[in-house]
């Protein structure tokens, strides 16, 4: 919409001055047509999701409890950078600190093992179609329930996959996989490792597919060696598709609550920023304090978030 | 050196075969032309010369080695797609470059050619655009550079010109031409449907056609020299196919046969046809064919009314109704005169004539050797 009314923009204001009048009264009409199409939109935006941001940040500037909402006083920016203000909390820089690594981590891994499945779902096999369906499997189940199934499998004392790696003589004892404080950490990031690649996967197979089948043709006829053709032409090509899916997986991964929650509740070595507030809110009944805290984890990851819309931007103006 | 010789090649994706039993030989330095209808395998073909095809059956040899196993780096081929399958994340002196990177060549011999490359196709200025910002023209130049600075055996163009208007796409078939006298000794192969394009590049015209009553598969109709094609056709679907507008075709049959051709009955009218009559007999059904050019109008024992007249500026193409078939024969004059509903008087001359037996295979023509006693049938036949 917006390139289409900058162009006639452009055309209005070359035209002779006579013709410039019913161009410019058309253009006024499409942008209130294309404003009354986006207000909708803009409307259930603003009930759902700015109303409720709103009363987050006015929570933020009070001392409100949990128990009695209505009581409560006008603090200023206490909650956020006062004595025992969320950004002199250490357990509120610990919670972001595993957030950062888990996020970094974790996008890592299923950025690089989504590639190797796309790659593999893409050449042309018989089964295709079958594994395309199989992959999706693990996300499709929902991360409560694959927390839970994983958290058993990894028990210690009667996990099925302690028994395995004993009698492959892996271990000689079991191992605490969501106890130990060592073990905790990598656990969580395998299992959302597991959960998410397929997802990954999928999106970079649809980037793979975009790249045109003659492009390769060329390439074999001239004798580009393949590992040439990938780093060449397939990555260069399907690296805006793989940008993208990075960004979705990592503005989850900083918002990570439920795997975390599920397996490994009220670990301070595995709290995540949303564990957090969710602590502060419900568990101690802090709501100025956990709004404070919701707010600046808004904040970081629309930081993220725009940080992003820059550099794509940037870049398409580049191309 | 690196004549490239099919035998027997076959073709089928899945069920459905579409090439049956390819013979072709293509000498070094020769410049090839498929050309077919639309959809019959005039890629598909070029595809299995690459190697980007396997072909179901027969064999592809270079040079005499059979390659049929060999990956179409190794062949030594270059080729130039319909759709120029550049690189589109590339500048255009990448793309040029990217075929050559991988090769144990010094930098300095990419350049050169690089520069060699651009500079006859007068891409020089663009070399630092991407695809995107090149018009069609400029794009299909870029394609012919990337296979220019291969230097390969042998150059393969599947379509090359289609997407260009008509006035770019007769500047690069010179361009095509030029560039192929330049590379005498390599050889190359040219897909196309435009029939002006093969008769005016190739040396040797290879026509393709679906096989009688099984539309999916095809062989090929005749191979030859354009001139070959176009005086001798060996029948008559090569005959209709080459020659624009195509030839005239008239059903008739054999009244008698004699030591200069073929007298044909034709509504009521004795023509006669300098060809070899082989074996015909009196009573065959048969089929004459005449090229619009061909005709004499003017002077003759036959007539016709005029019921269309296209003017082409130099030439115009007369439509005539006549008693001879039910279709208008079509006629190319040079006069600009010639009046709707007027009768026109007209000959087909002996030598001119094509003839085809029951099955449309063309009898060898007399022209040539056989002219002095077909003129001398044709004066008897007058009296
Ligand atoms: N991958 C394929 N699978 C099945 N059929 C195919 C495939 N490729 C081509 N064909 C069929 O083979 C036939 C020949 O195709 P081809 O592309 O060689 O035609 P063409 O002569 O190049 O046509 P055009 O002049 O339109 O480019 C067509 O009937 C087409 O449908
Ligand atoms: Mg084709």
């Amino acid at each position: 919409m917006s390139s289409e009314s900058l162009s006639l923009h452009g055309r209005a204001r070359r035209r002779p001055a006579d013709a410039a009048e019913p161009v410019s009264s058309l253009l006024r009409q499409r942008r209130r047509q294309a404003w009354l199409l986006v207000l909708p939109a803009l409307l259930v935006l603003a009930a759902i999701a700015g109303w409720p941001l709103l009363r987050t940040i006015w929570f933020s500037l009070t001392n409100a409890q949990l128990a009695d909402l209505t009581q409560s006083q006008f603090v200023g920016l206490d909650n956020y950078i006062g004595e025992n203000g969320v950004m002199r909390d250490p357990a509120w820089w610990s919670a972001v600190a595993n957030t950062l690594e888990f996020s970094v981590v974790s996008v890592t891994l299923e950025t690089l093992l989504g590639l190797g499945v796309a790659i593999l779902l893409n050449t042309p096999s018989r089964v295709r179609s079958l594994l395309r369906a199989a992959v999706l499997v693990p996300w499709a189940i929902p991360t409560i329930v694959s927390a839970k199934m994983w958290s058993w499998m990894l028990n210690d004392q009667y996990g099925v996959i302690n028994v395995i790696l004993q009698q492959l003589g892996l271990i000689d004892h079991p191992l605490a996989f969501i106890a130990d404080p060592d073990l905790a950490f990598p656990t969580i990031i395998l299992v959302d490792v597991w959960k998410t690649t397929p997802f990954m996967a999928l999106l970079m197979l649809a980037a793979l597919q975009m790249v045109p089948s003659d492009c390769y043709e060329a390439a074999r006829i001239d004798g580009v060696p393949r590992w040439r053709v990938f780093r060449h032409i397939t990555l260069p090509l399907i690296l805006p598709g793989v940008l993208v899916a990075m960004v979705f997986r990592a503005l989850d991964a900083l918002r990570v609550f439920d795997l975390i929650y599920v397996m490994t509740s009220n670990s301070r070595l595995t709290k995540s920023m949303s564990i957090y507030v969710r602590e502060q809110l419900v568990d101690f009944q802090q709501v100025g304090f956990g709004s404070a805290s919701a707010i600046v984890l808004f904040l970081l990851i629309s930081m993220f978030t725009l940080g992003y819309m820059v550099f794509s931007r940037r870049r398409m103006q580049g191309v | 050196m690196s004549t490239i010789q099919l035998s027997g090649v076959q073709k089928g994706f899945g069920a459905t075969s579409v090439l049956s039993g390819v013979d072709l030989t293509i000498e070094q330095g020769e410049f090839c032309v498929f050309i077919g209808p639309s959809g019959c395998g005039k890629s598909t073909l070029l595809r299995i010369i690459a190697g980007l095809e396997d072909p179901s059956d027969g064999d592809i040899r270079i040079g005499g080695v059979r390659v049929n196993d060999l990956e179409p780096a190794k062949r030594d081929v270059a080729m130039v797609f319909q759709s120029y399958a550049l690189y589109p994340h590339m500048t255009v002196k990448q793309n040029l470059e990217f075929g050559l990177k991988h090769q144990k060549l010094p930098a300095a011999e990419i350049d050169k050619r690089v520069a060699a490359a651009a500079e006859s196709l007068h891409l020089t200025p663009l070399l630092d655009r991407k695809p995107g910002a090149l018009s069609g023209g400029q794009r299909q130049r870029v394609a012919i550079g990337r296979a220019i600075v291969r230097k390969p055996k042998v150059f393969l163009f599947d379509e090359p010109l289609s997407n260009l208007d008509a006035a770019l796409r007769v500047k690069t078939r010179v361009e095509i031409a030029k560039l192929h006298r330049e590379l005498n000794s390599t050889s190359m192969i040219y897909v196309t449907h435009d029939q002006v394009e093969a008769m005016t590049l190739a040396d040797k015209i290879v026509l393709l056609r679906p096989l009688a009553g099984q539309e999916h598969l095809v062989s090929i109709a005749q191979v030859g020299s354009p001139l070959e094609l176009y005086h001798h056709p060996a029948n008559r679907f090569v005959a209709g196919f080459i020659g624009s507008p195509s030839m005239n075709f008239i059903a008739g049959k054999v009244a008698a046969l004699g030591d200069g051709g073929v007298v044909t009955d034709v509504a009521e009218h004795k023509l006669n046809v300098a060809v070899v009559p082989g074996a015909l007999k009196a009573g065959d059904a048969v089929t004459l064919g005449i090229r619009p050019e061909h005709i004499e109008l003017g002077s003759g024992s036959l007539s016709g009314e005029v019921v269309h007249v296209e003017h082409l500026g130099e030439h115009a193409y007369v439509y005539l109704n006549t008693a001879l078939s039910n279709q208008p024969l079509v006629v190319k004059s040079a006069r600009h005169d010639i009046e709707l509903g007027s009768r026109l008087r007209f000959s087909l001359p002996t030598t001119s004539l094509h003839l085809f037996d029951r099955d449309d295979v063309a009898l060898p023509r007399l022209v040539g050797k056989g002219r002095m006693a077909a003129q001398l049938m044709e004066l008897s036949a007058g009296k």
